[in-house]
């Protein structure tokens, strides 16, 4: 939390002023009672209208005031509360912004949302409380005790039976509760659970008949999610009752001991209704601080997992004196390995290669032998473990990332298109790309034939995740954007695994052809993909099985032979 | 499709939702009287509890006899009695009814969602089912569990107090109802504002969310295109005005409190001054000061609270509404009556028994022969999808698909085991119009092999035994072992007894793919549906999976769906769609010498989407 609260700065004078008029409205409240009470005793009593009239609106002029502070209070602790949940939002974002790739692995994408979204309004919500509830309850409580101890000290001491045992009260049954409810939601997952099943799976247990099943499933747990969310609910059931019994019993024991007072003259009518108003107050108060405290509890969880994310450095780390200029695009690994973090084992090991500026190399091999990996460590997605990863003969740590990452192009496997244009698309490679130049790399990626027979061209909608793309297309799309950052090396992971053949040698030769400076890497399936590759290198279990051009490694690598065997089969020519 | 759909908040038609959902009351008559008539007596109890404090007032001002007073206090001690218990007991009632009915409406909804034709999955998201399922219902049970009492409670405590107001005094009664008249417009004008400002910031939390999902699903594009920078700046845009909207609209909701509460003060304040001149004049006495002070706080609760509670409960009966258009929507037909008899004919003949008009019947052997006669089918009835297919399949045939998305592929293999209903012709099964066969009974023949594969929570046992029920331990392993998933299911940390959670034990996609494989081997069917099976695996492992694949296909009939070529070319016959039409048929060499659009696909020609 202490991390956390200097981004109040901003809305400080919010965050102060809410609790000050919420003070100030309190008082308002609890003056009006004493003041009708002196109604009551002084006006009454000496038939003196003047002085009921004069009385009586300073009460009201009290409640205006006490109104207007309190909107005040109210308007203040809003903005202070989603001020805070706002910087904390853009906090935690820049954080994000700054992760290494690891550091995303260590988060499901969908956990990183809910922080985002849910724990930030959350954390807002209760910031608000804490400034506004927080500080009225126990101020009214105080006062409320201060005004009733001012109008009849021995008659206040039944605050010191009833306060006690509506704590005691309140106390027991949240603790009892608490954890019943944190079971509830163990339920609720487990019911959640089958349906999110039964919706993925649907067309399984439709086509096995296993409906009375899941069924049978799904009752089970609903029954045990009912059982337990009424056990839970039994418990806080109590409450309301409990406190009116002490609320009634406290007005019953102030009427029988007050009214004792009235009959001997050590009190007045006036005082005794006073009184009565003050009770109320007090013992609300407390139902009011214990419901806060709850709220509470349910901020904490949120900041705490705010603090996760926030709290999460990138390892990946830049020097302070870095190169920022890439000279080619030669790239060497040196003895490299390296391990997942919280891994116990080597998923790279003991890679030795290089290759020099322009060469295209091809990498194949089955899934897990981490050709993936292998190429992630050349833009720093990850940092080696071991060894030493070169582009133009510098070790990539000693670079300043953002031109490394602009220099060294990366397609990744599962790309993503942003909403928006493919003009908007095409300018996260360069943002002040012309034209001319996302044509030429569209061109080039061989998008430019399916783009330019939209309409509107460049404008063509994005939708979100590309979807009204087909995969082929997507992946082209992909190709063109990383070729825009003009690069000294391009990686291309798996990236055109659903563009076909024919498409996918034209790629091939327009980066032959038209970016023969620019080192190309790629990862594929297809062996025609990487067969004219100037090297190949064949992955087999985090280590290089085997190198060489394709003719070469037909003699000597025998899963390299075995893979291209696999697909000439039923293939002409065979 | 849009994916952040807003929220309907609205309810389209209150009264309908109201009395569905108060239908569901009646399997719990007795519950609900006990539990309405509880919270009715403590509503009253508190009036009058209230009500006391004017006479026992009065008697210590006045005379001060103790043994009236006595007397009065006891009967208030009886009325707060029953206050608590009446409380204790109809909210306690109210809640246990609200979880019962949660409870029904939660199991009628899967009950109906496991009955629902595929047709409904493939035009609602999972998401927006998931949602129904969850918020709706969560909101419909908090409703259910505190609106129906407090508006209960809220409107007899109105008109109890309104009563004992009028009984003490009417002239203060009428400065109270001009007071109350005000709030009601205030709550009005407010209310109207901040619903306003809450829907502008439903609208904006919406595009935030939309946006936030967008960049982390794609946070590592970001980083490698150096997007940070850029992204930061749009983010702050967006969080500025979501902070805006946010905090004017917390602000309208919050100041109800305040203003309702001071406004009470200062009805608390009118009615002290007016209510000491009545006491001068002697019109009324200083015990009736007291109560009606009371009664002046306990008259505007109420309305501040329904009136807080307004617009959730709105958004919950919005919830019902789409809890109920799930429930409505027509499930799948089963009109056969072509039922199948197991053994019928020694042990493994298996038979349908066909009834004759005359209520006789006929006894036909299953086989798995298939075949499609002129089929149309569309998805939606003015765009058709498949144009009159006609195809043979005997037992123990391969028939493979080939085509780019969209040709029709996946839907024909889907009407076989009718997850769809064909518009025009027929699909005989074994001579049999499949219309007429019993579902559960036609599906019983049939396994299905996905792309993608699924699996339950549950142990690597019980995902093979989801193919038959009763299998035993050894037939599981048997199964396995055919599908070629026993060897790196006995690597497993627990063999057979692995658990697999949705997110714990990761399986690869071709582990997870073999153990699907060995589920469909372990149902024993007559006909084998694989539907891309391999697509998402690499060339070896793929290998591994087909080998599994051809022992479980022999003496099958079955339905290949495939992207890769490699895995068609030894079929029976390869149907080659496009556009909904079989342009090709034939087995492997037959088209690669026709030179047509196989041939094509083949050679690389041509891509397939």
């Amino acid at each position: 939390m202490k991390k956390l609260l200097p981004l109040m700065r901003k809305y400080i004078v919010f965050a102060i002023l809410s609790p000050i008029f919420m003070i100030l409205e309190v008082l308002g409240d609890v003056i009006i009672p004493y003041l009708m009470s002196k109604i009551v005793d002084i006006g009454i009593a000496n038939q003196d209208i003047d002085y009921i009239i004069t009385i009586g609106i300073i009460m009201i002029i009290a409640a205006i005031l006490a109104m207007v502070f309190g909107v005040s209070s109210s308007f203040f602790g809003a903005n202070a509360g989603y001020g805070f949940a706002a910087e904390i939002r853009q906090k935690t974002f820049e954080k994000i912004q700054g992760y290494s790739f690891a550091n995303l692995d260590s988060f499901t994408i969908s956990s990183l949302i809910t922080r985002l979204t849910n724990d930030c309004n959350t954390i807002g919500q209760v910031t608000m409380m804490s400034l506004r509830m927080a500080i009225r309850a126990p101020f009214m409580l105080v006062f409320a005790l201060i005004m009733s101890f001012r109008i009849n000290s021995s008659l206040a001491k039944i605050f010191l039976v009833a306060l006690p045992v509506l704590a005691i009260a309140i106390f027991f049954t949240l603790s009892k509760a608490r954890p019943l409810f944190l079971k509830l939601q163990t339920h609720v997952d487990k019911v959640n659970g089958v349906i999110q099943e039964n919706l993925t799976n649907i067309r399984i247990v439709k086509s096995f008949n296993r409906q009375d099943f899941e069924e049978a499933k799904f009752k089970k747990r609903n029954d045990n999610l009912m059982y337990t969310a009424f056990k839970a609910i039994s418990y806080i059931i109590i409450l309301m009752p409990v406190f009116n019994l002490v609320v009634y019993s406290t007005i019953i024991a102030v009427l029988w001991f007050g009214g004792k007072q009235i009959t001997i003259g050590t009190m007045t009518g006036g005082a005794l209704i006073s009184f009565i108003t003050y009770i109320t107050q007090v013992l609300m108060s407390l139902m009011m601080i214990s419901m806060y405290f709850m709220n509470l509890l349910r901020g904490s969880a949120s900041v705490s997992r705010i603090l996760e994310v926030v709290n999460t450095e990138s390892e990946i780390n830049e020097i302070s004196m870095p190169i920022d200029e890439v000279r080619d695009g030669s790239i060497s690994f040196e003895n490299v390995s390296f391990t997942y973090p919280g891994s116990s084992e080597r998923t790279l090991k003991n890679i030795n290669f290089s290759i020099k500026s322009g060469e295209t190399l091809g990498i194949i091999g089955s899934t897990g032998s981490s050709k993936s990996t292998l190429v992630q460590l050349i833009p720093r997605l990850y940092d080696v473990t071991e060894g030493s990863v070169k582009v133009g003969g510098v070790d990539v740590r000693e670079y300043d990332m953002e031109i490394l990452r602009h220099k060294v192009s990366f397609v990744l496997q599962k790309n993503t298109l942003f909403s928006g244009t493919i003009r908007s698309n095409m300018k996260w490679g360069k943002e002040d790309a012309t034209d001319e130049e996302i044509i030429d790399a569209l061109k080039n990626a061989q998008a430019w034939e399916f783009v330019s027979s939209y309409d509107d061209g460049l404008d063509h909608i994005v939708e979100q995740n590309g979807d009204n793309y087909s995969g082929g297309q997507k992946q082209r799309l992909a190709i063109a954007r990383a070729l825009l950052k003009s690069p000294k090396a391009i990686i291309l992971d798996d990236s055109t695994s659903a563009v076909d053949m024919t498409t996918d040698a034209k790629i091939q030769k327009a980066f032959k052809e038209n970016l023969p400076d620019v080192t190309t890497i790629i990862i594929a399936q297809r062996i025609s993909s990487i067969e004219h590759a100037d090297r190949i290198i064949v992955m087999h279990e985090g280590s290089i099985e085997s190198m060489g051009s394709h003719e070469e490694l037909l003699e000597k690598s025998p899963i390299y032979k075995e893979i291209y065997v696999s697909q000439q089969k039923g293939v002409i020519g065979q | 499709m849009n994916k952040n759909k807003k929220p309907q908040l609205k309810p389209k038609n209150i009264k309908g939702t109201l009395l569905r959902l108060f239908s569901y009351y009646r399997f719990y008559k007795g519950l609900f009287a006990i539990g309405i008539l509880s919270i009715i007596f403590a509503s009253l109890a508190e009036v009058a509890a209230t009500g006391m404090l004017s006479p026992i007032i009065d008697v210590f001002v006045s005379d001060g006899i103790l043994k009236d007073a006595i007397r009065y206090i006891l009967i208030m001690a009886v009325f707060v009695i029953i206050i608590a218990l009446g409380q204790y007991v109809g909210n306690r009632t109210m809640a246990s009814l609200a979880q019962k009915i949660i409870h029904k409406i939660r199991e009628e909804m899967f009950s109906h969602m496991e009955k629902l034709p595929i047709s409904y999955f493939d035009s609602h998201s999972h998401g927006e089912l998931m949602s129904t399922f969850t918020n709706d219902v969560d909101m419909l049970n908090q409703s259910l569990e505190q609106a129906v009492s407090q508006i209960i409670v809220s409107t007899i405590t109105v008109i109890a107090t309104y009563t004992m107001m009028i009984i003490i005094s009417p002239i203060l009664t009428l400065v109270v109802t001009i007071m109350l008249v005000i709030m009601f417009f205030i709550i009005r004008f407010v209310g109207s504002r901040s619903s306003n400002y809450f829907r502008n910031q439903q609208i904006r939390l919406a595009d935030m969310n939309g946006y936030i999902e967008e960049m982390m699903s794609g946070q590592k594009v970001v980083k490698v295109f150096n997007y940070e920078e850029r992204a930061i700046d749009d983010f702050k845009n967006r969080n500025d005005q979501l902070r805006k909207s946010s905090s004017r609209a917390s602000t309208f909701g919050v100041m109800l409190m305040p203003i309702m509460g001071n406004l009470t003060y200062m009805l608390y304040s009118v009615i002290a001054m007016l209510g000491s001149f009545l006491v001068i004049k002697g019109s009324i006495s200083l015990g009736n000061i007291a109560s009606f002070l009371q009664y002046t706080r306990t008259i505007s609760r109420p309305i501040t609270q329904v009136s807080n509670q307004l617009n959730t409960l709105f958004a919950a009966l919005a919830g019902a509404e789409r809890i109920f258009n799930v429930l409505d929507q027509e499930v799948e037909m089963d009109e056969g009556d072509v039922r199948l008899v197991r053994d019928y004919n020694g042990p493994g003949k298996h038979g349908w028994k066909v009834p004759n008009k005359d209520g006789s019947f006929d006894m036909v052997e299953l086989n798995g022969h298939i075949r499609f006669d002129n089929v149309d089918f569309g998805y939606v009835p003015d765009r058709q999808v498949l144009k009159n297919i006609n195809l043979y399949a005997k037992p123990g045939q391969k028939i493979a698909f080939v085509g780019s998305t969209g040709a029709g592929k996946t839907t024909i293999t889907n009407l076989i085991n009718r997850f769809y209903e064909i518009n025009n012709g027929s699909i005989f099964y074994d001579g049999i119009d499949i219309r007429r066969i019993n579902k559960m009974d036609l599906r019983s023949t049939m396994s299905m092999v996905l792309q993608d594969v699924h699996l339950f929570e549950g142990t690597v046992a019980d995902n093979i035994r989801y193919g038959r029920l009763d299998a035993s331990d050894d037939e599981i392993r048997e199964a396995a072992k055919l599908a070629n998933a026993h060897y790196f299911i006995s690597h497993l940390p627990k063999g057979y007894d692995t658990m697999l959670t949705v997110d714990g034990l990761n399986l690869s996609q071709g582990e997870r793919q073999l153990l699907s494989i060995a589920r469909a081997a372990i149902a024993d069917p007559e006909i084998l549906i694989l539907d891309e099976a391999t697509s998402s695996v690499d060339t070896r492992t793929e290998r591994l999976i087909s080998e599994g694949m051809d022992k479980l296909m022999e003496g099958r009939t079955t339905f290949v769906i495939a992207h890769r070529l490699s895995t068609v070319h030894d079929s029976n016959a390869i149907m080659v769609l496009e556009q909904g039409e079989i342009i090709e048929r034939g087995d492997h060499d037959d088209l690669m010498a026709e030179k047509g659009r196989y041939y094509a696909l083949n050679a690389g020609i041509i891509e397939l989407d």
